[in-house]
């Protein structure tokens, strides 16, 4: 497949013999990937393809253009350079940067392998499209179509909406069926417009004068109250509220079609990039792990040791503020591949309190390899720091949690307490580390207004932030739009209807 | 090719962007200490899609490395991979590399200013041969020797012509490219700037930065507008002397103000360097409003009537407010050319707010 003509650059012999040599290694070791094909390009190049995801062929849309300056400056000053890229796709795509060193690509092609076999591995990715790039070039095709129908400026301004509302998704929609039947929405229903003639059940009576008695009006009120909450019930829409806020619109904002087409395309793309990171530090603690065995054990000679281990460190340096993914994920990795060989787990050693003990304990289990495999199929980053971040580990990787000074602005080591920095590293990575929101009412205050839940988690809402997102779902679902959450400790509803966005006293948002 | 759309997309944006905050650009002066050779580097609030976010009202998070609790964290190197997201949300900001030109032309457009009409040779154009592309077929003498090379040993290798024990390339006629060009007329038209600044005891600091900051702009469009332009210094208080441009904004003298001597030095100038027929000529200058004694203005307007009007485009007067000035010169001006002269555009600028409506008063006749 030819994406780009000047892609078409094959890699030198040289390289191509390192590539099969370190593909029947990691084959050896147990990896299993998918075809990999390796393209060489140059930085620019390869600016372009990270500028857009990995993917030469997707939509236009000025944010790539965006991101493709902040790349290319910051390479133009020094700041950073990316030396590889892989694509989820069957086959593989990999990107290796001409301008590489020897040692260097022998250390991005094992690291390359790494993340292969995780993408086709690892259940967070088992819905993911393999075929992408073909989906992507599709995506890009039918963009550019609508814009020479309507217009690139009205495509373009489209986009944004949709992108603003990107991270609306079901993180676990791909593994969860979860099924809605809608409801005809616009289904009108006289009797609770008047609800003085509604018809209810009465107690038979004989005669027209006892009918005062037998069925007084309160009980009738009474009755008649009860049908209108029964109906208002079933009125409501969804049924229950629903975390695919973006799947909800497709299915019920009044749209055009190329509209509707052109939000799906960001949903599809946005479902596609998830795993990815949900998966971040495992993936890249999987593929460190993988280069730095394989280099090291297999295929390094002795007089290029010293360029590996110089990149290795650059690598898995520390970053302060930014926990490094490479370097925790590998470290994760090593702890619980020794923990695993020692037999360091299990009830007895849950329970072994004492420190000296638990350091020198040895089983000679030997089962840290299979154990890494079995992790490498079944967690996401959350799960896997949850069950095997330890005390003894985050003493080792010297974690602390840290806080911003108010006065100076200046991060500074908050405490290095086991039990506050987990909690603070799941918190933030929980929904990636982004508000939960979804659908609670489509037919809000029976006048077909949206209304949105933050489940609010002990974090407020970014107020104008909040307010534009909501201006944008505004322009997609054409009638109001409330969001419910807690501002300061109160529960309030934001507003929107085309005026002046306004924040009204909260409703009990547990009757929904 | 593909990139080359969305890039220009951004910049589209980014236009707009710089559109709306020109009014603190230019009264700020920030954008001058970040002038590179010929670009400006901007910084703008990053231009992000809203999202629900959350707001930090306090940042915090988990990091890894040496030190004890209350230690303040060295912020780490970038590490090599992708970009990631960072942890922290908040005020983000990008710089983003405009050239001189291009601000100029927004700056044009903001203020609605009328392109500039060329006094001089208007019908004089000069042809200027532009390369671009390539063809299959030209003269020896424009082939393209690497693209050339390129071609014949592409051909060899599909062919199995090239091994590396033999690497000799031949190129036949089918591989042979040459450049091509393509004649542009562009008007060839050049201008000198005059600028001459009061430099006597009374204009202050303040009132220098804001001649500084208006003849940026000033310099910006002009350059626009003509494809070589010269610029020249006079600072002047009882006499005038040439002095180059760093030496313009930070000289401080005390004494006296005679304006006429920098009118004479500004007429001697013009005489040596640029002859009248081919150049456009822009005189500003710049003052508080002191002048020594009536009999020295008077001189002025006979410099200005004799000399300096016929020969420029345009003379500007900035009167710049200070606490000391009279402002005397700007009503005497005002009183000798009226309010509506075809050369003379006499304007008072009271603060960093006023240069944007100087900047279109000295501009907006197209002169």
């Amino acid at each position: 497949m030819v994406m780009d003509p000047r892609l078409t650059s094959e890699l030198t012999p040289e390289l191509k013999d390192i590539v099969s040599e370190i593909e029947s290694h990691a084959r050896n070791l147990g990896l299993d990937f998918f075809p990999t094909i390796f393209e060489m390009v140059d930085y620019q190049q390869m600016s372009e393809i990270a500028a857009y995801g990995g993917f030469p062929t997707r939509y236009p849309h000025w944010r790539f253009g965006m991101e493709y300056e902040r790349i290319a400056k910051s390479y133009e000053y020094g700041l950073s350079l990316i030396y590889e890229m892989v694509i989820n796709n069957d086959p593989c795509y990999a990107y290796l940067l001409r301008s590489n060193s020897i040692v260097d690509q022998k250390t991005v092609i094992a690291h390359v392998y790494g993340h292969c076999d995780f993408f086709k591995n690892n259940y967070c990715f088992s819905h993911t499209n393999r075929k992408m790039l073909d989906e992507m070039a599709n995506h890009g095709s039918r963009v550019r179509r609508y814009i020479e129908e309507v217009g690139h400026d009205e495509v373009e301004s489209f986009i944004d909406i949709c992108l603003s509302l990107e991270n609306l998704i079901d993180q676990h929609g791909p593994h969860i069926r979860r099924e809605y039947k809608p409801k005809d929405k616009d289904n009108y229903d006289e009797s609770l417009v008047s609800p003085d003639k509604l018809p209810v059940p009465k107690l038979p009576s004989l005669r027209g004068y006892m009918e005062g008695y037998i069925n007084p009006d309160s009980y009738v009120k009474e009755q008649q109250a009860k049908v209108i909450l029964e109906k208002e019930k079933e009125k409501k829409f969804p049924e229950s509220s629903i975390r695919d806020v973006l799947k909800f619109l497709l299915d019920f904002a009044p749209l055009n079609s190329w509209q509707r087409d052109v939000l799906s395309i960001v949903r599809e793309e946005a479902y596609y990039f998830a795993p990815q990171g949900q998966t971040k530090i495992m993936n890249e603690g999987w593929a460190v792990y993988w280069h730095s065995k394989i280099l090291t054990q297999l295929v390094l000679k002795d007089s290029e040791v010293i360029d590996y281990c110089d990149h290795y460190a650059g690598v898995v340096q520390m970053s302060g503020q930014r926990l490094n993914p490479y370097k925790l994920g590998v470290e994760m990795m090593r702890h619980i591949e020794k923990r695993w060989n020692k037999g360091q787990f299990g009830l007895e050693y849950t329970l072994c309190d004492d420190p000296q003990v638990r350091r020198n304990w040895n089983k000679n289990t030997n089962k840290g390899m299979e154990k890494l495999f079995e992790i490498r199929k079944y967690h996401n980053d959350i799960t896997f720091l949850d069950e095997f971040l330890d005390e003894d580990f985050c003493e080792d990787a010297q974690l602390f949690t840290w806080v911003q000074d108010r006065r100076s602005g200046q991060a500074i080591i908050h405490d290095r307490d086991f039990k506050t920095i987990k909690r603070d590293l799941l918190d933030s990575m929980t929904n990636f580390g982004q508000p939960i929101i979804d659908v609670v009412d489509g037919n809000y205050r029976n006048r077909g207004e949206l209304l949105l839940r933050h489940k609010h988690q002990g974090k407020d809402l970014k107020i104008d932030w909040a307010v534009e997102t909501l201006k944008n779902i505004f322009k997609i679902w054409n009638r109001p739009v409330n969001i419910a959450t807690i501002i300061e400790s109160e529960g309030k509803v934001i507003h929107y209807d085309g005026a002046e966005p306004r924040i009204e006293k909260g409703i009990n948002i547990e009757s929904y | 090719m593909k990139m080359e759309t969305d890039v220009n997309r951004f910049r589209k944006i980014v236009r707009g962007k710089i559109k709306d905050n020109l009014k603190r650009f230019i009264s700020s002066g920030e954008l001058i200490g970040r002038q590179g050779n010929k670009q400006v580097s901007i910084p703008l609030p990053r231009i992000d899609l809203p999202r629900f976010e959350f707001g930090g009202n306090q940042q915090r998070g988990v990091g890894q490395g040496d030190g004890e609790p209350g230690d303040a964290i060295n912020q780490g190197q970038p590490q090599p991979g992708e970009g990631e997201a960072g942890q922290n949300p908040g005020e983000h900001s990008m710089e983003v590399d405009v050239s001189l030109d291009e601000l100029a032309g927004i700056l044009g457009e903001e203020l609605g200013l009328p392109r500039i009409e060329d006094k001089g040779k208007k019908n004089i154009t000069q042809k200027k041969y532009k390369y671009q592309g390539v063809l299959r077929n030209g003269p020896e003498s424009l082939r393209n020797f690497k693209r050339t090379y390129k071609e014949a040993l592409k051909r060899q290798i599909s062919v199995g012509d090239y091994t590396d024990d033999k690497p000799v390339i031949i190129p036949i006629k089918e591989d042979k490219r040459y450049r091509s060009f393509r004649i542009e007329e562009k008007p060839e038209a050049s201008a000198a700037i005059i600028y001459m600044m009061d430099v006597s005891g009374s204009m202050g600091d303040e009132q220098k930065e804001i001649v500084r900051l208006t003849s940026f702009w000033l310099n910006a469009w002009l350059k626009h507008n003509y494809d070589n332009l010269d610029t020249r210094f006079i600072i002047h208080d009882a006499i005038a002397r040439e002095v180059d441009e760093h030496t313009f904004y930070h000289t401080k003298e005390s004494g006296g103000t005679l304006i006429s001597s920098a009118y004479k030095l500004c007429e001697k100038i013009i005489m040596e360097s640029y002859p009248i027929a081919e150049w456009n000529i822009y005189l500003f200058h710049f003052s508080d409003g002191d002048n020594w004694s009536g009999n020295d203005t008077n001189e002025c307007m006979n410099l200005l009537d004799n000399f300096l009007l016929p020969s420029s485009n345009l003379f500007s007067y900035g009167q710049v407010e200070s606490r000391y000035g009279s402002g005397q010169f700007l009503k005497d001006l005002e009183k000798h050319y009226g309010e509506q002269n075809e050369k003379v555009i006499i304007h008072q600028i009271k603060d960093r707010d006023g240069i944007m409506n100087a900047l279109r008063s000295f501009l907006g006749k197209g002169k």
